[in-house]
């Protein structure tokens, strides 16, 4: 049997991205030893990918902002799927959680009377975004990671967990390895917090690094834990389309909230075409009224660019399949046209959106500022995942919580721009807070080492399958699984596509179960893939289970054979948890209530 | 579409060697592309560092034809393709495996420059206020994705590997995004000049040319420090008035 090397913490965070980083700083400050978990080195998780800026009802722009229309616009954009206390909650303490990270060392672009400015992105009535250009993931990540190093905290840098550990009904540990050397750890803890992001790499197309394989999920589901929601994938409208080798990069929606405008082949702007009732009274209807907008006129609604993303999304969709779609498979975005505008639009959208202009420039020689760009829908973000408890993130496992992406229940069946960046830093730090006092209260558990010892056969098994047939080797399995989830599992869905995306998973799931891999231990790609397709073949049946029940079209979530939302799914959210024999079970319940005090604001500000 | 051959490192810290891997190259193609290719086909254990793969995170740096670059943002088409690509890690830290590098030194060395210490907030609600233009450059620092490619272009370390002496470049940048905020008021300059090196830098600019975010480095960070040293420590003005008052 392997060695193992043994860490204890009082709090063990796994994922070091915005929501991991936060919850560290704050379980540190409440005077507990905290350590931290993550697969990357510091620095790099996918919050540093985020763009568009941070949602936070500030009002520094539009003084008539407050957390009620936060929240409103919140629960619409979720289309009232949304745990609403938790929508109450981000809304109400956002703000506080921006001016923290000023606090901190953060600088975010300003105002003209030096407040923090704040930018449009779609959903949001009213500017909300604090930004910084288009790399405020950078600004934030960098800002919580220099405050955490000061902090006590220890950093496992690429180290990934693959089991939690349990003494009875309760966390005790987590079980993992090195990627240096390959070394198995065993970490022992009193509270675990989930903070690991996405499944982003389920998808063939996809803005997600290797990173998101749907640990968290996987991790929390296969020690007791529910997911909900999980049929809620948001995929992004924009992102690039060519070259082939950076399908799938993210085009911030920014460039939209700066002005970029939507065509197709044709030249038209097809956004007008199609604006959902509920938006109506909202949105611009003429291309004049929507540029007002873009410059700040407060009288002028907003552009139809600036709509939810899962609506935005299908209309690309559309004029794609309908046959009015660019050279390479997507729609024309253009920015460069604000030319006609402003005097000095080059430098501004150089200013606005910098690392859009490299981008383009370096990976596919447009550039912006004079060509148009060409997008398409990428797997970005899931809403669903771990289920958790509004005020203190912790799961029904005891001693197991989750917060941001990981975690469910904020954005319901879609989520608005802006709303993640905030998402984790509010949550992010109930997670720390309240995994702090559970280990106050709670002390340690045992480890039992029969667990390690499972754990550390399973995780070294698929070397003793080595040199199995090239055929199905693991990147094999991983490929075909995310082009049948993109074909199958994608954005439009049918009944019978998401059966035979199940069987095709079922199918898959066996052969990851003898795929071999070569080499030794040490920083071993082949061997890492091999370990996360668990996890992969687990939330992409759970994505499937959850599409295949919801006989409707709501949010994120398009069936081509239920094409309308249905009255029997408005009050309905999807849970998914494991039987007594392993296997997958998906349940609906009803969704939690809205309180009348809730009602009212969401009266107030339809 | 084309056959390209690549020369890849391969080895750990005991020692290694090139390896010749060829694979096909299409249109709009990275280096990275080419990479994974290659480790999904003919190396499944191939060691790359890599995270967002659009030059946002600084994980994938190491030496294309002995240049330090981002492999993601290196266009196949940007590279001759009559002979073979090297590819090898970075130089100024030891290696792991093939092409990834134990970079844990800069963290450590990071944490020991003393963190940001804001002045009280301005107005009553606990909340500053600050000009774009006094932002902005400082903004350019905060640009820094930790790529470390500046690290490993710089001679001090590369090659006189004085690690326990200096900072290095892209930690320079950092001390300037600190001494430059507009609303630190830490002093950091003391610190530059005993425990981090500032003097070892002599303006060669090459950590400039690698930085794949195109900041400054030299002009707009180091020199500005340098100079604050100056004024600190060898202005002749202070040091007779420090003369009078008995510091030294």
């Amino acid at each position: 049997m392997s060695s193992v090397k043994k860490y204890e913490y009082d709090v063990l965070i796994i994922g070091a991205g915005g929501a991991g980083l936060r919850s560290a700083i704050e379980a540190s400050d409440a005077g507990v030893k905290v350590g931290v978990v993550c697969k990357s080195l510091l620095g790099k998780a996918h919050t540093v990918m985020a763009e568009g800026g941070a949602a936070a009802a500030i009002g520094n722009i539009d003084e008539k902002d407050n957390w009620k229309i936060h929240f409103a616009d919140t629960m619409r954009g979720g289309q009232y799927l949304n745990n609403p206390k938790m929508a109450e909650i981000h809304a109400k303490e956002s703000p506080a959680r921006i001016f923290e990270l000023e606090a901190w060392g953060a600088l975010f672009d300003r105002t003209k009377d030096g407040k923090i400015l704040q930018r449009h992105f779609g959903g949001h009535r009213y500017r909300r975004l604090a930004h910084v250009g288009d790399r405020t993931g950078l600004e934030m990540i960098r800002t919580l990671q220099d405050h955490g190093i000061h902090q006590g905290i220890d950093f496992h840098m690429e180290c990934t967990v693959l089991n939690l550990l349990k003494d009875g009904d309760r966390i005790a540990g987590a079980f993992g390895y090195d990627r240096e050397k390959g070394r198995f750890l065993v970490f022992e803890t009193s509270a675990v917090v989930l903070a690991t992001g996405g499944i982003g790499r389920a998808y063939k197309v996809t803005s997600n690094s290797w990173e998101y394989t749907g640990d968290g999920q996987t991790l929390a589901y296969d020690c007791g834990a529910e997911l909900i929601d999980m049929e809620f994938v948001q995929f992004h409208p924009t992102g690039m389309v060519w070259p082939p080798s950076v399908k799938g990069i993210l085009v911030t929606e920014g460039v939209r909230g700066e002005g970029g405008v939507l065509r197709n082949s044709e030249g038209r702007r097809f956004m007008f075409d199609d604006i959902p009732e509920a938006y109506k009274s909202s949105t611009a209807d003429s291309e004049e009224e929507a540029w007002q907008y873009t410059i700040g006129n407060t009288e002028a609604r907003r552009p139809p660019e600036l709509l939810t993303r899962d609506h935005v999304a299908r209309c690309i969709i559309r004029e794609i399949k309908e046959g009015r779609g660019s050279p390479h498979g997507g729609v024309f975005l253009d920015i460069a046209w604000i030319k006609e505008k402003l005097p000095n639009a080059v430098e501004h959208i150089k200013r606005k959106l910098p690392s859009m202009y490299h981008q383009f420039k370096e990976l596919a020689e447009i550039d912006i500022t004079t060509e148009v760009m060409e997008v398409g829908p990428t797997t970005h973000y899931i809403m669903g995942g771990v289920r958790v408890n509004a005020e203190t993130q912790m799961t029904n496992v005891p001693g197991l919580f989750a917060a941001g992406e990981v975690a469910a229940g904020l954005h319901g069946a879609n989520r608005l721009g802006g709303n993640s960046l905030s998402d984790l830093l509010v949550f992010g730090r109930r997670s720390g807070e309240f995994a702090a006092k559970f280990s106050k209260e709670n002390g340690k558990a045992a480890i039992d080492d029969r667990q390690v010892q499972s754990a550390t056969r399973a995780a070294l098994a698929p070397f003793e399958r080595a040199g199995g047939s090239g055929g199905s080797g693991v990147y094999q399995v991983q490929q075909e699984l995310q082009d049948s989830m993109q074909s199958l599992v994608g954005i439009v869905r049918t009944e019978s596509e998401l059966k035979e995306g199940l069987e095709v998973i079922s199918r898959l799931k066996e052969r990851s179960k003898v795929v071999g891999v070569e080499g030794n231990r040490e920083y071993n790609p082949g061997w890492h893939t091999a370990l996360d397709l668990h996890n992969l073949m687990t939330i992409s049946e759970a994505i499937a289970r959850c599409a295949l029940m919801r006989k409707e079209s709501r949010g994120a979530h398009f069936r081509l054979d239920f094409p309308d939302k249905s009255e029997g799914f408005a009050e309905i959210i999807m849970v998914i948890s494991k039987d007594a024999d392993g296997l997958m079970q998906v349940n609906s319940e009803a969704i939690v209530p809205l309180t009348e005090e809730h009602k009212q604001i969401i009266e107030d500000n339809k | 579409m084309a056959s390209v051959t690549f020369k890849v490192w391969r080895g750990n810290k005991e020692g290694g060697e090139f390896k010749e891997y060829s694979t096909d190259i299409t249109e709009g193609m990275v280096v990275l592309d080419a990479l994974f290719q290659i480790q999904a086909d003919a190396a499944n254990d191939l060691a790359i560092r890599w995270n967002c793969k659009a030059g946002k995170c600084g994980s994938c740096s190491a030496e294309v034809n002995g240049y330090p670059r981002l492999l993601c943002m290196t266009r196949m088409s940007s590279l001759p393709q009559d002979r073979p690509v090297k590819i090898e890690p970075m130089k100024s830290f030891p290696v792991i495996k093939d092409l990834v590098c134990d970079v844990s030194w800069n963290y450590e060395a990071k944490k020991r420059i003393k963190k940001f210490k804001p002045r009280k907030p301005d107005a009553a609600d606990g909340t500053w206020r600050m000009q774009q233009e006094d932002v902005d450059r400082v903004q350019e620092f905060r640009k820094c994705i930790e790529c470390f490619l500046c690290q490993d272009v710089c001679h001090v370390l590369r090659e006189h590997h004085l690690h326990e002496n200096f900072i290095g470049p892209s930690l320079l940048v950092y001390t300037a995004a600190l001494e430059m905020h507009p609303l630190d008021v830490e002093d950091r300059t003391e610190d530059l000049r005993k425990h981090q090196g500032i003097g070892y830098c002599n303006i060669t600019k090459c950590c400039t040319n690698v930085c794949p975010e195109n900041i400054t480095i030299t002009d707009n960070a180091i020199i500005p420090l340098k100079e604050r040293l100056v004024d600190k420590f060898y202005d002749p003005l202070k040091k007779i008035l420090n003369l009078f008052s008995g510091k030294s």
